[in-house]
C-alpha cells in the first residue's frame, strides 16, 4: 500500500511538473508570436531555467522529457523531409553547386573556432556544422512574414537551404559515427556503413516512395498518423542500431513520402511535432549550466558576426546564379542568417564528450544570437546601405 | 499570349510569372496546398515584390472574372484547326468513369481525345488535373478528332 502511495505522489509531482513547464512554453510561444519572432530562443531560455543551476530545477520528469526530446528531434526531421518532393531533391542534387561556397564560409569559421578554442577535431568538426546550416524553420516563417514568398531570390534561398538540408543527410551520420567510436579503423568502417545506410534509404526514398505513399494514402488521418509515428520510431531507432543518426532516418522518412499523402501528413504531425519539439529545445538548454552560457557569449557573438557575413556571401552567390541583382542577393542572404534546429541537433550529439558542455553552452548562445538577429536584419535588408537601393523608402534604423 | 516563365520555388511550390502589355512584370505563386499569391514586382528592383495579394478559398472567382473570355477564346481557336473538333459530353451515373479520377480513366490514351475543362453546376474548372476526379452528371469539355471524341463519348456515356 505504501508503495502504492509513494508511485501515485510520484506521477502527481510529474504532471505536475510536466504541466507547469508546458504551460510556460505555451506562454512563450504568444510571446514570440507578439515579437514575431521564432519561439525557439525562448524555449532555450526557460530549459536554463529549469535546469541545473537555474531558477527552478525539476527532478521527477527528467527521465520523461528526455524521451520527448528524443521523440521530438524525430519529428522535427520527419516534417523537415516532409517539406519537399521527390523532384525538387533531384533538381536540387542536378543543380549548380552552390553548396561549395555555403559550406567554406559557414562550416569554415565554426571549424577553425573550435581549433582555436583547444578541443579535439570532432568537437570542432561538430561547432562547423552548428554554423553552417540555415534554419529551415525560421527562414520559411521570415520569407513568408516579409511577403518576400514571390520575390525572384526566394528560389535561389529555398534551394540552398534543400542543398544544406540534404549535405546533413551525409554529415550527420558521419559526425555521429566520429562521436560514437574512438578507434581509427572502427571509425572509417562505422563512417563507411553510415553512409551506405543513408545511400541505401535515399534511394529507396527516391525510387520507391510513391509506393510507400501510396499504401498510407489510402487509411483515415488517424491511421496515417499512427502509421507515420510508427515508421518514424522505427527507421530512427533502426538508423540508430547502425550508427546512422536517428534524427537522419526520420528526414529520409519524411523524403520518401510524396504526393497529395505528403501534404495531409505534414498537417497531422505538425502539431505534434510542435509539441515534442518544443520540450527539444527546452531539455537541450536544460543540460546547460546558464554561468557557462555567459562565459561562451564573446566567441559565440564573435562566431555569429562573421558568420553572418558568410551567409551574406551564399546567399549572394546563389541570388546571382539564379539572376538575381545584388539587392536581391542581399535579402537572400539576410534571409539565411538565422541557425536553429539543426544547429541545435548537431551540437546535442556531443552530449557525453570531453567538449560536450562547452559545445552545448556555445550553440546556445549562438543560436539565440543568430536566430533573433537573423529575422531583425532580414526585415531591414531593403534598408540598409548596400548596392542598388531600389526607391527612395524612408532610411530608419532598427529599433531592437 | 505573354511568355510564361516557370519557377519551382522549394517546399511551397510553383511560381509563374510574365511581363503584361504594359510593362509590369507580374507572377502567380501557387502553393501546393491551394493557396495563390499574386505578386506584382517593383520596376526599380525586378526581383522584389511590390505588391502581393493573398487568395486561399475566393481563387475560382477572380480566375472566372479574369478567364471566362480567355477560356472561350481559347476553344474557338481550336475550332479554327482542321480536323479538331470540341464537344461537351455529359458523365453518366451509370458509366465506370463516374467517380474515377481523369488519370485512372486513361481518356487521352485511350481516345486520344483531353479534357480541357470540367461544368459540375454552376462551377467550372478550366484544364482539370490528372487527379481530378469526375462525378456524374458533370459535363466534360473535350478536345479531338471526331473519331476520339465519339470514343469518349461512349466511355463516359451510358
Amino acid at each position: 500500500l505504501t508503495l502504492l502511495a509513494a508511485a501515485g505522489s510520484d506521477v502527481t509531482l510529474v504532471f505536475v511538473e510536466i504541466g507547469a513547464v508546458v504551460l510556460g512554453l505555451a506562454v512563450l510561444a504568444r510571446v514570440a508570436g507578439h515579437l514575431g519572432i521564432t519561439a525557439i530562443p525562448l524555449y532555450i531560455l526557460a530549459g536554463l531555467a529549469v535546469g541545473e543551476g537555474g531558477i527552478a530545477p525539476l527532478d521527477v520528469s527528467a527521465d520523461f522529457i528526455a524521451l520527448t526530446a528524443e521523440i521530438g528531434v524525430l519529428l522535427l526531421l520527419l516534417t523537415l523531409g516532409l517539406e519537399y518532393t521527390a523532384d525538387e531533391l533531384r533538381q536540387g542534387l542536378r543543380g549548380p553547386g552552390t553548396r561549395g561556397a555555403d559550406a567554406v564560409v559557414n562550416f569554415g569559421p565554426g571549424f577553425a573556432a573550435g581549433l582555436l578554442l583547444g578541443w579535439d577535431v570532432t568537437a570542432a568538426l561538430l561547432l562547423g556544422g552548428v554554423c553552417w546550416v540555415s534554419s529551415s524553420g525560421v527562414v520559411a516563417k521570415v520569407l513568408q512574414d516579409l511577403d518576400r514568398l514571390g520575390n525572384r531570390e526566394t528560389p535561389a534561398v529555398l534551394n540552398l537551404l534543400v542543398l544544406e538540408d540534404l549535405a546533413m543527410a551525409v554529415y550527420l551520420p558521419v559526425v555521429a559515427a566520429l562521436v560514437a567510436r574512438q578507434d581509427a579503423s572502427e571509425t572509417v568502417a562505422t563512417v563507411a556503413l553510415a553512409l551506405a545506410a543513408v545511400v541505401v534509404i535515399l534511394t529507396f526514398a527516391l525510387r520507391w516512395g510513391h509506393h510507400l505513399s501510396a499504401v498510407l494514402a489510402s487509411g483515415s488521418d488517424e491511421a496515417l498518423l499512427l502509421a507515420l509515428f510508427g515508421l518514424t520510431l522505427l527507421v530512427g531507432g533502426l538508423a540508430q542500431g547502425v550508427d546512422v543518426s536517428a534524427a537522419i532516418g526520420a528526414f529520409l522518412v519524411g523524403l520518401a513520402l510524396s504526393g497529395p499523402v505528403q501534404e495531409r501528413a505534414g498537417a497531422l504531425v505538425g502539431p505534434l511535432r510542435d509539441l515534442f519539439a518544443a520540450t527539444f529545445f527546452l531539455f537541450f538548454s536544460f543540460q546547460i549550466d546558464p554561468g557557462s552560457l555567459v562565459d561562451v557569449m564573446v566567441p559565440a557573438a564573435a562566431l555569429a558576426v562573421v558568420t553572418s557575413a558568410g551567409k551574406l556571401v551564399s546567399g549572394h552567390v546563389a541570388a546571382r546564379r539564379a539572376g538575381v541583382g545584388a539587392r536581391g542577393g542581399l535579402r537572400a542572404g539576410a534571409a539565411l542568417i538565422a541557425r536553429g534546429e539543426f544547429s541545435i541537433v548537431i551540437a546535442s550529439l556531443s552530449a557525453g564528450t570531453a567538449h560536450g558542455g562547452d559545445l552545448g553552452a556555445l550553440a546556445a548562445a549562438y543560436v539565440l544570437l543568430t536566430a533573433v538577429a537573423g529575422p531583425a536584419v532580414a526585415k531591414y535588408a531593403d534598408r540598409l546601405p548596400g548596392p542598388g537601393r531600389p526607391s527612395p523608402a524612408p532610411v530608419t534604423r532598427p529599433t531592437v | 499570349m505573354a511568355d510564361v516563365t516557370e519557377v519551382r520555388v522549394p517546399g511551397v511550390g510553383v511560381r509563374h510569372e510574365y511581363t503584361t502589355a504594359e510593362g509590369e512584370r507580374i507572377g502567380v505563386l501557387s502553393h501546393r496546398n491551394g493557396r495563390r499569391e499574386i505578386v506584382v514586382y517593383d520596376r526599380h528592383d525586378p526581383d522584389r515584390s511590390r505588391a502581393i495579394l493573398h487568395l486561399t478559398a475566393d481563387t475560382r472567382t477572380l480566375a472566372e472574372l479574369l478567364g471566362a473570355a480567355h477560356l472561350s477564346e481559347a476553344l474557338s481557336s481550336v475550332q479554327r484547326v482542321e480536323g479538331l473538333a470540341i464537344d461537351w459530353v455529359r458523365v453518366s451515373p451509370t458509366s465506370a468513369a463516374a467517380g474515377s479520377t481523369i488519370g485512372e480513366g486513361r481518356f487521352r490514351a485511350l481516345t486520344g481525345a483531353s479534357i480541357v475543362a470540367l461544368l459540375r453546376g454552376d462551377t467550372t474548372v478550366a484544364s482539370p488535373g490528372a487527379d481530378k476526379r469526375l462525378e456524374a452528371g458533370d459535363v466534360a469539355v473535350a478536345v479531338g478528332t471526331s473519331e476520339g471524341l465519339a470514343r469518349l463519348r461512349e466511355l463516359l456515356g451510358p
